[in-house]
């Protein structure tokens, strides 16, 4: 295993997919990774920071609103700050939302039914960290799990958002259409995963850790995970 | 010692899935001209100091900075001291 790039797997009380990224990493793409317990002031010297998915605080409030109080959050927005890569899955793409690393707002899904399934995701923007590494122009297989992932934001935050080239992620056909039917959650402009002005913050709603073990017959996932390795290597 | 009664309400301008919804129930139900169905938040606590104009100034903190999104929503507040 090589010691660079260092990952860190924050866990906040509600967190449940903490060990699924840990052993993804670990297990599946061999990268040095580390547990982060929400309380921690310091990031252990990571190279990248992952807030994972599940329930963080029970959802209460909202999603996300009460975790990104939690002492380590300090650091991550420090980290974030002066160029370190967060990466937020799921409910931890609703905590960098919350904490402002993101732009936007997240909302319960249009159907108001909690939706998990496999969706399709085509790559808007191909030269961020998070996805440099994905050859060709097929749409990437990843599932979703969320009750709340309708990402909204204003005009003038959706205009800004395309000019500078954060959208990473839009849902989409398995052809790779972009259209109504194939938004699982009413998010606007099909949005699936966005990164902040610099591309150094990124948060999706799919969940590539479950996508990665060749076990499963499907790996599309572990690209975003294997991207940014590369990319801070080279 | 004082109470306080918040209201925090989503903007006008976004989706309230969950509003929409429960007016289906009340098509439903029959009831013909219920119309725009909204579902807020209402939030009590006490705030356990002696002083008004500090007991207002956490409140607004608390609002702004926890119980409600600005990005999305708007709240009002009463500040009333208890005997």
């Amino acid at each position: 295993m090589s010691s660079r790039p260092k990952f860190g797997v924050v866990v906040f009380p509600g967190s449940n997919c903490d060990h699924d990224t840990y052993y993804t990493l670990k297990k599946i793409l061999n990268y040095n990774v580390v547990f982060l317990w929400h309380k921690q002031t310091d990031i252990n010297d990571c190279d990248v920071i992952i807030l994972p998915g599940g329930f963080s605080y029970g959802d209460y409030l909202r999603t996300g609103s009460i975790a990104k109080f939690s002492p380590i959050m300090n650091e991550v927005v420090n980290f974030a700050h002066n160029g370190g890569y967060v990466f937020g899955i799921c409910n931890g793409f609703q905590i960098l939302l919350e904490a402002g690393l993101l732009p936007g707002v997240m909302i319960k899904n249009q159907s108001l039914n909690f939706v998990c399934k496999d969706v399709y995701l085509s790559i808007e923007n191909k030269a961020t960290a998070f996805t440099n590494g994905i050859n060709g122009n097929n749409p990437l297989k990843i599932p979703i799990a969320h009750g709340e992932g309708n990402y909204f934001a204003d005009e003038e935050t959706l205009k800004s958002l395309q000019n500078n080239q954060q959208i990473v992620f839009r849902y989409c056909s398995d052809e790779g259409i972009i259209a109504k039917e194939f938004n699982p959650n009413g998010s606007v402009f099909n949005i699936a995963g966005i990164t902040n002005k610099n591309k150094n913050v990124f948060g999706m709603m799919p969940h590539p850790e479950r996508s990665s073990d060749p076990v499963l017959k499907k790996t599309d996932g572990s690209l975003v995970f294997k991207s940014l390795a590369n990319y801070i290597l080279n | 010692m004082f109470k306080a009664k918040v209201l925090i309400k989503r903007r006008a301008t976004i989706l309230d899935p969950q509003g929409k919804a429960v007016e289906i129930g009340a098509k439903h139900l029959g009831l013909k001209n219920i119309k725009n169905t909204r579902i807020d938040k209402y939030i009590e606590f006490s705030v356990d100091t002696m002083d008004k104009k500090s007991a207002v100034d956490e409140v607004n903190d608390y609002c702004k900075k926890l119980l409600a999104n600005p990005i999305m929503e708007d709240f009002e507040f009463t500040v009333e001291e208890v005997k």
